[in-house]
């Protein structure tokens, strides 16, 4: 299963990988543009803080996804590829995912009634964060 | 949830925000300006909070009730570390313009310390090396290059030499050659030397001064490269032991820190410390605080005591005291490692230096005007001890004089800032050449010269656990590397345009230096020619 994977030892909390996760899924991708002049998209991936330790949680793409069994409309579902994927139009809203998941990987956005989830950047091709981490705490898995 | 983080941050910082600052003790009126002018282009500021977090002093705030940016400029030390991680290039960081009266003498500097001893009493501290305009020898040597009459060297085509060995070298070589010219021997006695790849080594940063993770990241690249890092008067971990013993110059100094048989054994090479060029004369204090669980191990004190170096060693009064330890640590480490002895460079270094080599050592390591620390009195800091260029050429030249300098090595350091000062530093006679604030600017320093504060926003001088965590050994150890490489090539390239294959050609080798704008007592004190001559 492909997935992204934190390394807490050193990730020093800074939140850039929740900026441009959103970046990532806004229309314009410019980091300006996304904030101030779009209806900002919620990041899906989210750094956990108890001072001093942190580290980013994100989706696990799990071999036998709790979210996926959780889901009432069929909207989550395992890819080919091992990614657990999210379609949107089917999405109702009820959150069972959100309390299924082991690992707090699905973020609630709640002005829309739905989910978010990481995609690991299908648009672009490689998972945002991982590129821009100023100190290579998230690694890329894809196996 | 997501939500809910910031929002429980939100609310801890607006309570705490603004109101520490009334509710803490009265303190005086402080009359100081702010060091710094903080700009934030609105236009580009996403509020993404990222200043706030990276700054250890706490300069930058958010409030969520307006969701605005706020910052305290008296905060802040100018390190920079918002600017350089600000998603949008929304900061600009510069020194304040407020000024009082221009006076030459009474400069702004001078009258903000004033300021800040009459509010304090203290002595004013402050990290990082020199930075007064006392003349800087590298800037007035110029190199020499080969143009017709003898051919350059192209390093990219011909075989370069950059490495070096450090320790005694004997006083002739006898060789035997066996029958028909097979088998040669070498006759002499030889010494143990130190083999460095390029002759450039890591500068003495103690595990404490530093992170564990800055002093590894030290450790891992001096491996890589083949050179030597210096662990300091800290000790050296026993996680580090096995894998990084053989690339360290550990420091036996007037506190003995961490010293036991393990430590001297794993070694590449033995240093004892005198002297510090920051702080001629002067001792260390690692604040307990700063003794954490580790560091106490290390170091073999009780967690949370202060770390106090002696200004001298207590057991060296004379040269004859020096010999004695350079020989117990001969025995000790079985007459198998070099030992090197650091003293600052002061005003008779050159007859000090010829004793040391007297008293059995094997390098001289000497330490500039320039050179950094973690922690001196600013006024130490800005005035005590001469500059290496100086230093190094008068050593060099005694000791050539006295017929001794084969017997040892002279490591040299304080000042050096880039490939050209090495290369002109080992045509002034230094064997190699010790680089700190450069390995530090490397990893990430931007020479705020706040290594005193514990507060170190770049993870290097700090042991806060939020802190040290910035600094990625994987990283940092990729930069050092690159910093070594890089001055590796440009040392071949100058020694290519000379017409030198091998840095040994070099060493001393004055005639390839020459001075511009140099007083005729300095170009005799440095021992080179005016450009021209
Ligand atoms: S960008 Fe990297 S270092 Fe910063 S919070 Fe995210 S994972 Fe941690
Ligand atoms: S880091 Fe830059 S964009 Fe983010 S809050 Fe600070 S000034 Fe604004």
């Amino acid at each position: 299963m492909p997935k992204v994977v934190a390394k807490p030892e050193v990730c020093m909390g800074c939140h850039l990988c929740e900026v441009w996760c959103v970046v990532a899924h806004s229309n314009s991708k410019d980091i300006v543009k996304a904030f101030k002049y779009e209806k900002t998209p919620h990041p899906r991936i989210i750094v956990d803080e108890n001072l001093p330790e942190v580290f980013a949680i994100q989706c696990r793409h799990c071999e036998e996804p709790d979210c996926v069994f959780a889901c009432i409309s069929g909207a989550l579902y395992k890819d080919e590829s091992g990614r657990v994927v999210h379609d949107e139009s089917k999405c109702v809203g009820c959150l069972s995912c959100v309390m299924a998941c082991p690992h707090g990987g699905i973020v609630i956005d709640l002005d829309n009634r739905k989910i978010v989830k990481c995609d690991l950047c299908e648009e672009i091709g490689f998972p945002v964060c991982v590129k821009m981490c100023p100190n290579e705490a998230l690694i890329y898995e894809e196996g | 949830m997501h939500e809910k983080i910031f929002e429980k941050i939100e609310m801890e910082k607006n309570q705490t925000g603004n109101i520490e600052f009334f509710l803490g003790e009265k303190e005086m009126k402080s009359f100081m300006l702010p060091e710094f002018i903080i700009e934030r282009s609105d236009e580009r500021c996403i509020r993404c909070r990222v200043c706030e977090r990276q700054c250890p002093e706490g300069t930058h705030r958010y409030d969520g009730e307006l969701d605005m940016m706020f910052h305290a400029e008296e905060k802040c030390v100018g390190c920079q570390r918002c600017a350089v991680f600000c998603p949008t290039n929304a900061l600009i960081v510069r020194p304040h313009p407020s000024q009082y009266r221009p006076n030459a003498n009474w400069t702004r500097e001078k009258l903000q310390d004033l300021k800040k001893q009459a509010e304090t009493g203290g002595v004013i501290l402050t990290g990082s090396g020199n930075d007064k305009p006392y003349r800087i020898y590298w800037d007035h040597l110029v190199l020499n290059a080969s143009q017709v009459t003898n051919p350059s060297i192209d390093p990219l085509r011909e075989p370069m030499e950059l490495r070096t060995f450090l320790g005694r070298k004997p006083d002739s070589l006898e060789i035997k050659i066996g029958e028909d010219f097979e088998g040669v021997e070498i006759q002499s006695e030889l010494f143990p030397n130190v083999m460095i790849e390029t002759p450039i080594v890591f500068s003495a940063m103690s595990y404490g001064a530093i992170s564990y993770n800055a002093f590894k990241s030290l450790a891992m690249a001096a491996k890589e490269y083949g050179t030597l890092f210096n662990t300091g008067e800290g000790g050296l971990p026993i996680s580090l032991r096995d894998g990084y013993g053989s690339s360290a110059i550990v420091q036996v100094a007037s506190g003995r820190f961490g010293v036991d048989p393990d430590y001297l054994n794993v070694a590449a090479a033995v240093e004892i410390k005198i002297g510090q060029g920051a702080k001629p004369g002067i001792g260390g204090h690692l604040p307990g605080e700063k003794v954490t669980e580790k560091i106490s191990e290390t170091r073999m004190i009780p967690e949370g005591t202060d770390a106090l170096s002696p200004a001298p060693q207590h057991d060296i009064y004379s040269i004859e005291d020096l010999s004695m330890l350079i020989y117990a640590l001969k025995e000790a480490t079985n007459y198998e490692k070099p030992v090197s002895v650091k003293i600052a460079a002061v005003h008779n270094v050159a007859a000090i230096a010829s004793g040391i080599v007297r008293a059995g050592a094997d390098i001289v390591a000497i330490d500039g005007l320039r050179g950094g620390t973690g922690a001196a009195p600013k006024i130490i800091r800005d005035n005590v001890g001469i500059p290496i260029e100086l230093a190094l050429a008068a050593v060099d030249k005694r000791l050539r004089e006295e017929g001794i300098r084969n017997k040892a090595s002279i490591l040299i350091a304080g000042g050096i800032r880039n490939s050209a000062d090495v290369i002109k530093a080992i045509a002034l006679g230094a064997d190699a050449v010790y680089i700190g604030t450069p390995a530090l600017v490397a990893m990430g320093c931007t020479i705020c010269q706040k290594c005193y504060t514990g507060r170190c926003s770049w993870g290097i001088c700090t042991q806060d656990p939020y802190l040290t965590r910035r600094l990625n050994p994987e990283i940092a150890s990729k930069r050092l590397v690159n910093l070594l490489r890089g001055w590796s090539h440009e040392i071949k390239e100058m020694l290519g345009g000379m017409g030198i294959n091998a840095i040994e050609s070099l060493r001393g080798n004055r005639d390839h230096l020459r001075g511009v704008g140099l007083e005729e007592w300095e170009l005799n004190v440095l021992g080179v020619k005016g450009a021209g001559e």
